[in-house]
């Protein structure tokens, strides 16, 4: 089990950290989520303790490591970029971290025979990293990473310098891999998406903080606030703000959308509501659905999906409808919003108006 | 489809084609020139064949010259090739001292040869010099217009004090262009600091290093000016290099067939030795593809 507490880490003055808590269990993958700047690797470097806290302290297992370094914590990391050493064979490289570590060589080929074999690596054991392709690359540096054995295993955006189908491939391997061993995994990602498909925790991040911290798709269901649910929304998160009154949500007077049952407990007042691109629909879908006018801006097609650009009132909008559709510029459609995914959120703290559930 | 010529192209390449001539070409060819024919004034010339090659290729005077090089330019990379990486090594990567330490490293470098050369001959003098001085007052008979060994030392250390720097600013522009994770990386597998050197940093330096290297033994073999300006090859001839026999042959005995014929060899050999060079440093590369 790994545990920030208070964790904080100032550069100059500035806070890269903001005091956080986080307790990792064992055999759990967790996802840092947060845009670029967030401090996810900041955050990655303090747990692995290549940086130490400038206040509060690291637990693992119950023991305070904060001031242990990294070369004694039994930690692997993977980066964006492709870290292997150039100038060693793709066997050296895997080997290299159970040299250190001292074992003997039969124990050695062996576990690089076995990494290979699960990483696809096999016949290019005699290469070096520079005469593999990128994806190759990246599976010896997670080759090395599992070969550790380690106890807390970090991988900062491992696929983001990957092309698409190498990316989804390694990324249904990746928790089979890492599953076996009981350690703690780390994962940092800017794509919520990606976030979803890995599942286990999430720990949402903006501007050096943990928003929320819980299961993936309780955090992406119910955000505790508004920043986590921009966090977790690409396309971004289609917002507005509203007044509820006894039956619906109004806009100047106006009712915009009827109450839906999971917002029937916030009180009246203004407050702003969130949703997501995809609970938008050109046709009115099941019983739950609202109509809304919204004038047409801009459409683009991505593969089979098609990104609807709407003004809704002044607000800019986003919907993204299954399928290819060739819609007009500067015109006024009826869309669908299905009013079961509305998430309420104060105005002014930006926190969700219907607690979300507790991390377990 | 027919392929088409169109000779304008010719046009368009014809600056360089001029430029390298007048730079290159021509003055080599005059060269050639010189080291199949004799003469004797009055521009007029007779046919020597390869009399001047024969001659310059069986003389003690040449060979000798030639071992003083080889052994001079060897000396040379095997102290500032470890040195330039050691410095490199341990220059600062962030901060204010980066660029004192920069400035400090391309220093020497902005310095003409001959002032160099004025510097050293000065400093190293017996009687006003502060290094000769200095030593002396020690009790080390140091004089390098006497004795061979001090002319030697004096000749390298002053190229060692020249040029380190440029090796150094090869490595160290080598050195921060690896990205940071490796280091990190590295700290996580416990690696100790010569295995990061070895397996990261020495890898990623390959490149420079090998420019380093061409750069500095090139130079070295064709050393000239400094060593002209303190020692003027001497005591004896024991520190004339390759160059200063030629320009002695060349300009102080008037020998041009000779001195030509000496030119081409001399020229031969550097571009031997650094095909050598390049080729052995590259071929790991090769190897692997």
């Amino acid at each position: 089990m790994l545990e920030l507490r208070n964790v904080s880490k100032t550069v100059a003055g500035e806070y890269h950290i903001r005091p956080t808590d986080l307790t990792l269990k064992r055999g759990t993958l967790n996802v840092l989520l947060g845009p670029t700047l967030a401090g996810k690797t900041s955050l990655m470097r303090l747990m692995a303790g290549l940086d130490k806290p400038t206040e509060g302290s690291v637990f693992f297992d119950g023991a305070d490591v904060t001031t242990v370094p990294v070369q004694k914590r039994n930690v692997a990391m993977v980066y964006q970029q492709f870290i292997n050493y150039p100038a060693l064979s793709v066997y050296e490289n895997i080997a290299s971290p159970m040299r250190i570590a001292g074992k003997d060589a039969a124990t050695i080929d062996r576990e690089v025979k076995k990494a290979a074999e699960l990483l696809k690596l096999t016949p290019y054991l005699d290469r070096t990293p520079l005469n593999l392709s990128g994806g190759q690359q990246q599976r010896t540096a997670l080759a090395r990473a599992i070969v550790k054995n380690a106890n807390l295993v970090l991988l900062d955006e491992p696929l983001a310098n990957l092309d698409y189908k190498l990316r989804e491939e390694l990324r249904e391997e990746l928790p089979k891999i890492f599953a076996a061993s009981g350690a703690i995994f780390v994962y940092a990602t800017t794509e919520p998406s990606e976030a979803l498909l890995l599942g286990g925790y999430t720990a949402a991040l903006h501007e050096g903080a943990v928003t929320q911290f819980g299961r993936t798709v309780d955090v992406y269901r119910q955000p505790a606030d508004l920043v986590t649910a921009r966090i977790f929304a690409d396309p971004p998160l289609n917002t507005i703000e509203l007044v509820r009154d006894a039956h619906s949500f109004s806009l100047n007077g106006e009712p915009v959308i009827p109450v839906p049952t999971h917002l029937s407990s916030v009180a009246e007042g203004p407050l702003v509501l969130g949703f997501q691109p995809h609970h938008l629909f050109l046709r009115a879908a099941n019983g739950h659905t609202t109509p809304l006018k919204a004038r047409t801006l801009v459409s683009e097609i991505a593969g089979s999906e098609s990104f609807v650009h709407l003004d809704f009132a002044g607000r800019r909008w986003v919907m993204l409808a299954h399928g290819i559709h060739d819609i007009e510029q500067d015109q006024t459609i009826e869309v669908h919003l299905d009013s079961r995914h509305l998430m309420a959120f104060d105005r002014t703290t930006g926190k969700a108006l219907v607690a979300p559930p507790v991390a377990a | 489809m027919e392929k088409t010529w169109n000779n304008k192209a010719w046009f368009l390449v014809l600056p360089v084609l001029v430029l390298v001539a007048f730079s290159a070409v021509i003055p080599l060819m005059t060269v050639v020139n010189y080291s199949v024919q004799d003469t004797f004034g009055n521009n007029e010339f007779f046919w020597a064949g390869t009399d001047w090659f024969t001659e310059i290729l069986t003389s003690p005077r040449f060979w000798d010259a030639l071992w003083r090089n080889l052994i001079f330019s060897a000396v040379i990379l095997a102290i500032e090739v470890p040195l330039g990486i050691l410095i490199a090594l341990n220059m600062p990567k962030h901060g204010p001292g980066v660029p004192v330490c920069l400035v400090l490293m391309a220093l020497p470098l902005l310095i003409p040869w001959n002032v160099v050369g004025t510097i050293w001959q000065v400093f190293g003098r017996v009687d006003i010099g502060l290094l000769g001085y200095f030593l002396n007052s020690l009790g080390i008979s140091y004089n390098y217009t006497q004795n061979p060994a001090h002319a030697w030392a004096t000749v390298i250390v002053m190229d060692v004090w020249h040029w380190t720097s440029l090796v150094v600013l090869l490595c160290y522009a080598g050195l921060v262009s690896i990205p940071d994770a490796y280091y990190q990386a590295a700290r996580i597998d416990g690696a100790s600091r010569w295995s990061v050197f070895r397996h990261i940093q020495l890898p990623k330096m390959k490149r420079v290093l090998l420019i380093a290297v061409l750069l500095r033994f090139m130079d070295s073999f064709m050393i000239y000016t400094e060593p002209f300006v303190v020692t003027g090859g001497g005591p004896g001839n024991s520190t004339t290099f390759l160059s200063i026999d030629l320009v002695k042959m060349a300009i102080g005995q008037f020998d041009l067939g000779p001195a030509a014929a000496m030119s081409i060899i001399y020229f031969l050999i550097i571009l031997l030795l650094s095909w050598v060079f390049y080729t052995v440093m590259t071929q790991s590369d090769a190897e692997q593809n």
